[in-house]
């Protein structure tokens, strides 16, 4: 491609190999993908020294189009994948990308044992509120009463709370952001990548393919628009106002310092060498 | 010398092929191998890790061998059945992977603290679709160790997962073993090729040829997905032959040195074709009938009972009149036995299913 002269944010992609993407017209999933190499481009990233992560499903596609190292996993395993090659390769970055059905269902468990773990992974999440690949059932975010093809009559369980669990379970930073703010959300990726810790992001994103024609939620741009109106940005200067507390707040949510994985196993290291 | 079970054989093994990255999850009978890595890996700047149960532990090792590594899981029959969707993951992606399962009473969660053979075909056939793989079966302390040392070697040759396959007879047992100062490894070669050109599936890297690992500058992308040479994803019918035939090729190319690893001591009509802690027994039952009767009884032992050696033992198997198969499951391995050779040649079971290990009796009794 060296002939075309291209905005540097294509030094990340893949572009001679895998192009045109498998998603959907209107998907949000691309956005989050521009987000992240223009976020990887801001953090001057060695894509060299990158490897993206994820497991299996829409989201889970988008290692494929990055010009990294990228591991493909199995449906709900990016998270222990990564943690070994996190372990193996700790001066690389590693960045795990995943769907809400992939990472908080099937690999529900790995998701809280991570935030416990307190590896320095930078877990991306694209919720969608279905799973997208399968064709439109319901995941752990549908909410309540929404239509999904496996729940024809309304979802009758309740929706996860991700930032809640992410916080009880341990990370150490969790945000919000959605594919309409797309500055906003290419700096919570800078920021979960820039945070030592186990670290996460939940994206609200729009499935007008499935989710949304389903719950008669219109096409891209209305969902989007739906988005738009139903978040609020919330900064430690911002607290959410009265009137503001039924929208879903966007920003840093929760951070925290503790002690990294490697850090601490740096120190089972001396120890047992000095039992040597 | 050195007064050590087998759990701890493989463990030190793993060690001493190199292996520095262990991720586990604690089940009987097999938690003294996590038990030893947790102490002695941290002294060597290596990684044990603990995850959150046995799906996450042959991830995280999988993981860590695509960044490479050499890494190592160890578990028994329910942590097995969880681990079967990485094992298949491991010869997809062809990351070796290297897997101890102490087998124990099952199905289900059946006899945690006793022993049984009753794995000998999930080992094979556990993970769903075709796919190539390697079982080891030590019967002896210090089989365990060896055995684990061409475990490494063998995964890291033919990228394929290598199992070995332990009875809890054969875990817990103490022997006293005087291990080799040194042991041969096996180096994969780095590609000629730059980042450009390589290719991780071309037809050089199939086994024996260079590897290239995460981190490495040649930003590979590794997929559970059927893909091309190139590692992403394909729906064409020729290339899914293709990778699918690479795949078998592992095996069918190698089979002839893989099948050199068994013993034989023939010279009768009737033959015990053995494995792991069973073929102890067998080998006591024909230490007593030879000294009773000054008749010999033949005996052929497996020490990789997958690839099973089908020609190599009809050929072995030519003259025999009778063949016994003592095993801890209901015939597992016989069955194969059966395949390789004549249909006219009877083939015994002696079997034991409830938890308490087959005795050198039972198969005297059988052999008559």
């Amino acid at each position: 491609m060296s002939s075309v002269n291209l905005p540097p944010i294509f030094e990340y992609l893949r572009l001679d190999r895998r192009f045109p993407h498998i998603l959907c017209p209107g998907c949000g999933i691309g956005t989050v993908m521009n987000a992240m190499v223009r976020a990887f481009l801001e953090l001057k990233l060695d894509k060299n020294k990158l490897c993206v992560v994820s497991g299996i499903g829409c989201s889970s596609r988008i290692p494929g189009y990055l010009d990294c190292d990228t591991y493909h996993t199995l449906h709900g395993r990016a998270l222990p994948a990564a943690t070994g090659v996190k372990l193996a390769r700790p001066e690389m970055e590693v960045v795990v990308i995943g769907g809400d059905g992939d990472i908080l269902a099937i690999g529900g468990n790995h998701f809280l044992h991570s935030c416990r773990r307190n590896l320095n992974l930078s877990l991306i999440i694209i919720n969608n509120f279905n799973y997208g690949m399968t064709g439109g059932q319901f995941s752990p975010t549908t909410p309540f009463n929404a239509i999904a093809t496996t729940a024809p009559y309304g979802n009758i369980e309740r929706e996860f709370d991700v930032v809640a669990i992410a916080k009880a379970a341990g990370a150490v930073l969790v945000a919000r952001s959605t594919t309409y703010h797309v500055v906003h959300l290419k700096n919570m990726i800078k920021r979960i990548i820039q945070k030592k810790g186990f670290s996460v992001l939940e994206v609200i994103a729009q499935c007008p393919t499935l989710y949304g024609r389903m719950n008669r939620l219109g096409d891209a741009v209305k969902m989007l628009e739906w988005i738009k109106e139903n978040t609020v940005s919330v900064t430690e200067t911002n607290p959410p106002k009265a009137d503001t507390k039924k929208k879903i707040k966007i920003g840093v949510l929760w951070e925290t310092e503790a002690e990294e994985y490697l850090e601490v196993y740096q120190r089972t290291i001396k120890r047992a060498s000095e039992q040597k | 010398m050195q007064l050590l079970s087998g759990n701890e054989a493989c463990a030190i093994g793993a060690i001493r092929a190199g292996v520095r990255f262990f991720a586990g999850y604690p089940i009987t009978p097999s938690t003294e191998i996590a038990e030893y890595m947790a102490r002695e890996l941290p002294k060597l700047g290596g990684i044990f890790i603990q995850m959150e149960d046995e799906i996450a532990s042959i991830c995280a090792m999988n993981g860590a061998t695509a960044a490479g590594m050499k890494a190592m899981t160890a578990t028994s029959g329910p942590g097995f059945s969880l681990m079967q969707e990485g094992i298949g993951y491991s010869c997809m992606t062809e990351v070796p992977c290297i897997i101890v399962n102490v087998m124990r009473g099952g199905p289900a969660t059946g006899l945690p603290t006793k022993p049984s053979q009753g794995d000998v075909m999930q080992a094979r056939w556990g993970t769903h679709g075709d796919h190539p793989i390697v079982v080891l079966a030590p019967w002896s302390v210090a089989e365990c160790f060896h055995l684990t040392v061409l475990a490494v070697n063998i995964s890291e040759r033919l990228r394929l997962p290598v199992i070995i396959l332990l009875d809890e007879i054969v875990a817990h047992m103490r022997e006293v073993v005087a291990l080799p100062e040194k042991v041969d490894l096996y180096q994969a070669p780095k590609p000629t090729k730059g980042p450009d050109e390589f290719l991780i599936y071309d037809d050089d890297t199939n086994y024996d040829g260079p590897v290239v690992s995460f981190g490495e500058g040649y930003r590979i992308h590794i997929s559970g997905l059927t893909h091309r040479k190139d590692g992403f994803p394909t729906n064409d019918a020729e290339t899914i032959a293709w990778k699918m035939e690479r795949l078998k090729r592992k095996i069918e190319d190698n089979k002839n040195w893989l099948w050199d690893f068994f013993y034989t001591d023939l010279g009768s009509d009737t033959v015990i074709v053995g494995y792991g802690s069973t073929a102890r027994s067998a080998a006591e039952a024909k230490k007593i009938y030879e000294k009773k009767t000054g008749r010999s009884i033949g005996m052929v032992r497996l020490r990789m009972i997958w690839p099973f050696p089908y020609e190599r033992l009809t050929a072995l198997l030519k003259s025999a009149k009778r063949i016994i198969v003592p095993e801890m499951n209901q015939g597992q391995l016989k069955n194969e036995v059966e395949r390789a050779v004549s249909p006219e040649v009877p083939v015994q079971p002696v079997n034991r299913v409830d938890g308490e290990m087959l005795t050198p009796e039972e198969i005297l009794d059988v052999i008559g």
